[in-house]
């Protein structure tokens, strides 16, 4: 993992305030929605879902970056589940999310931003270096 | 967010531990959607079952039901993971009853009314136009908003089962006047004969949708029933995480489209036809012809369903495992009227205050080998691919005819 040495970052992304501590780490980025019920196997921590593009990749430390949530209401506790076992995502990044995900992100203690410009689910690649301030409001992103 | 000396008092503890941490927590959900305040709720409706919390989720609610935690308001339960009276049936792993029964003491602790449903509109609480709500069960609250014309957003588990100490919501989202008005124009042209069409409605424009805050209006649904937009609602929800829709000269925000859409233009027009509705099940294959399972559920069916559905199967027999799943007062009814034991007899498998994705279906799957998934619901098509299945949905006369030959006409 190309973790960088105080560069400068090659993107910021802005938007409104979010929910939880900065935290680094890299990107898995899908073009797809995301629900913990309908895409996860919760044993194991990975994307079960077949046709999802994350299918088979595990969550575990990774800045999730999606276009959107998905889904039902379980997802609030999933998360939480997940990261009392330790196979919690690191961050969660959304072009647009619902109520359901930063319900479930506040009580897992998960950091979320969502509404940045432009939108991070195209500007961000996976294996990204990607840092995740929601106090300001920012993702900053390193290049891998 | 702006405090009244009530909610304030709350956040200073007055009213106990386990209320101080369920405003602190909505607190800062409120602050990520930056709502200007609270609105109080007439009745919280709370996802809890022991396939979502686990371990770790049982725990959280016996630790708020130890510090003193009671719900205010009229709080209601969605579908549990269990039906005790079919453990050895569906031959379920033991470590589900444990945690369900664990569940049900706590919440009772907490003041819940144990209705286990999800389809709570219909056999318990309807929700009233214009008043605030604080439900779970994506299908519930796309009734109350879109039906009732009350106002609720998704409330995940967690954030109801908060509501419910609290006796309030951040006010945001489907709450606020603006958020409610649709910005989709669906003309429906062709009819919608069974209940899994309208499910495949719902689909189609879901998946076109994908975005909690777009409502679309939908025209030429004249023909509803409460059951056809209850699988409309469902299957919107589902596959577009809608919280909302509208049915022109039906819901109760959308007496015409002027009511609808005010000023406001749509910012698209969508037709769904004939070709469209058969699209929709085109994107169903089956996996050979062979069956493993039928299922009728997601949401739990009403009385007229199971009506229907035990008409179906009257006088005849199941070729493969057949479960329909229902509510405590459906069963009741259910069984007053007849059609239980007709389905039972027919070798169907009625399953009380569950629903099939919630039932730890990936256990089914490893344990039983069903994999093959027939089902009307378009929601639980959606759903079940994640737990290792392949669903085909179909109308419902499709399901009933694979139930009994145990194989899909090609």
């Amino acid at each position: 993992m190309n973790v960088p040495s105080g560069g400068a970052p090659a993107l910021v992304r802005c938007g409104p305030r979010g929910y939880g501590p900065t935290v680094a780490g890299p990107a898995l980025v899908s073009a797809q929605g995301f629900s913990a019920r309908y895409d996860v196997d919760r044993d194991r921590g990975v994307f079960s879902r077949a046709a999802h593009d994350l299918f088979g990749r595990s969550l575990a430390g990774q800045v999730l970056v999606f276009p959107t949530a998905k889904g039902g209401v379980a997802t609030a506790w999933m998360l939480r589940d997940l990261r009392s076992r330790g196979l919690a995502p690191l961050a969660l990044v959304f072009d647009r999310t619902n109520p359901v995900m930063v319900q479930g992100a506040v009580l897992a203690g998960l950091p979320i931003v969502h509404r940045l410009t432009p939108a991070p689910s195209t500007a961000i690649h996976t294996g990204d270096w990607v840092e995740v301030d929601p106090t300001a409001g920012e993702v900053r992103v390193w290049r891998a | 967010m702006r405090l009244t000396a009530y909610e304030q008092g709350l956040l200073d503890g007055a009213a106990g531990e386990a209320v101080r941490r369920a405003l602190v927590y909505q607190l800062q959900v409120g602050e990520f959607f930056q709502a200007e305040d609270f609105v109080p709720v007439r009745s919280a409706h709370l996802m809890a079952d022991a396939e979502a919390l686990r371990d770790d989720g049982v725990a959280l609610v016996e630790e708020l039901a130890e510090l003193g935690g009671r719900f205010c308001i009229p709080t209601t339960t969605n579908p549990r993971s269990v039906d005790l009276a079919h453990v050895l049936t569906l031959r379920q792993r033991p470590v589900w009853p444990a945690r369900e029964r664990r569940l049900i003491a706590a919440l009772g602790r907490l003041g819940a009314v144990q209705c286990h449903t999800c389809v709570n509109y219909q056999t318990l609480d309807p929700p009233l136009f214009g008043e605030h709500l604080a439900w779970g069960d994506t299908g519930a609250v796309i009734w109350a908003n879109s039906m009732g014309g009350a106002r609720s957003n998704f409330e995940a588990g967690t954030a109801a089962l908060m509501a419910g100490l609290t006796g309030r919501v951040p006010r945001y989202g489907y709450h606020l006047d603006a958020v409610r008005r649709p910005s989709v124009r669906v003309e429906v042209t062709t009819p919608l004969p069974d209940l899994a069409d309208w499910g495949a409605l719902g689909c189609w424009a879901g998946r076109r949708i994908a975005d909690c805050w777009t409502v679309p209006a939908f025209s030429g649904l004249s023909e509803a029933t409460p059951d056809a937009l209850k699988h409309l609602g469902a299957a919107l929800a589902s596959y577009g995480s809608c919280a909302m829709f509208h049915a022109l000269g039906v819901t109760p925000e959308a007496r015409d489209a002027a009511a609808a859409f005010g000023s406001a233009a749509p910012r698209a027009r969508w037709t769904f036809g004939a070709g469209e509705l058969a699209g929709v099940y085109q994107t169903f294959p089956p996996n050979g012809e062979g069956v493993d399972l039928v299922v009728f559920s997601a949401p739990q069916l009403s009385s007229f369903e199971l009506r229907d559905l035990a008409a179906r199967f009257e006088g005849r027999r199941v070729a493969r495992p057949t479960l329909v799943t229902v509510n405590q007062a459906v069963r009741a009814d259910a069984q007053a009227s007849g059609y239980a034991a007709s389905l039972e007899r027919a070798g169907v498998v009625l399953l009380t205050g569950v629903c099939y994705y919630i039932m730890a279906p990936q256990d089914f799957a490893a344990d039983h080998g069903w994999r093959r998934l027939v089902t009307n619901s378009a929601k639980l098509a959606n759903i079940i691919a994640g737990y290792g299945y392949h669903p085909v949905f179909r109308p419902t006369a499709t399901c009933v005819q694979a139930a009994l030959t145990g194989a899909l006409p090609s």
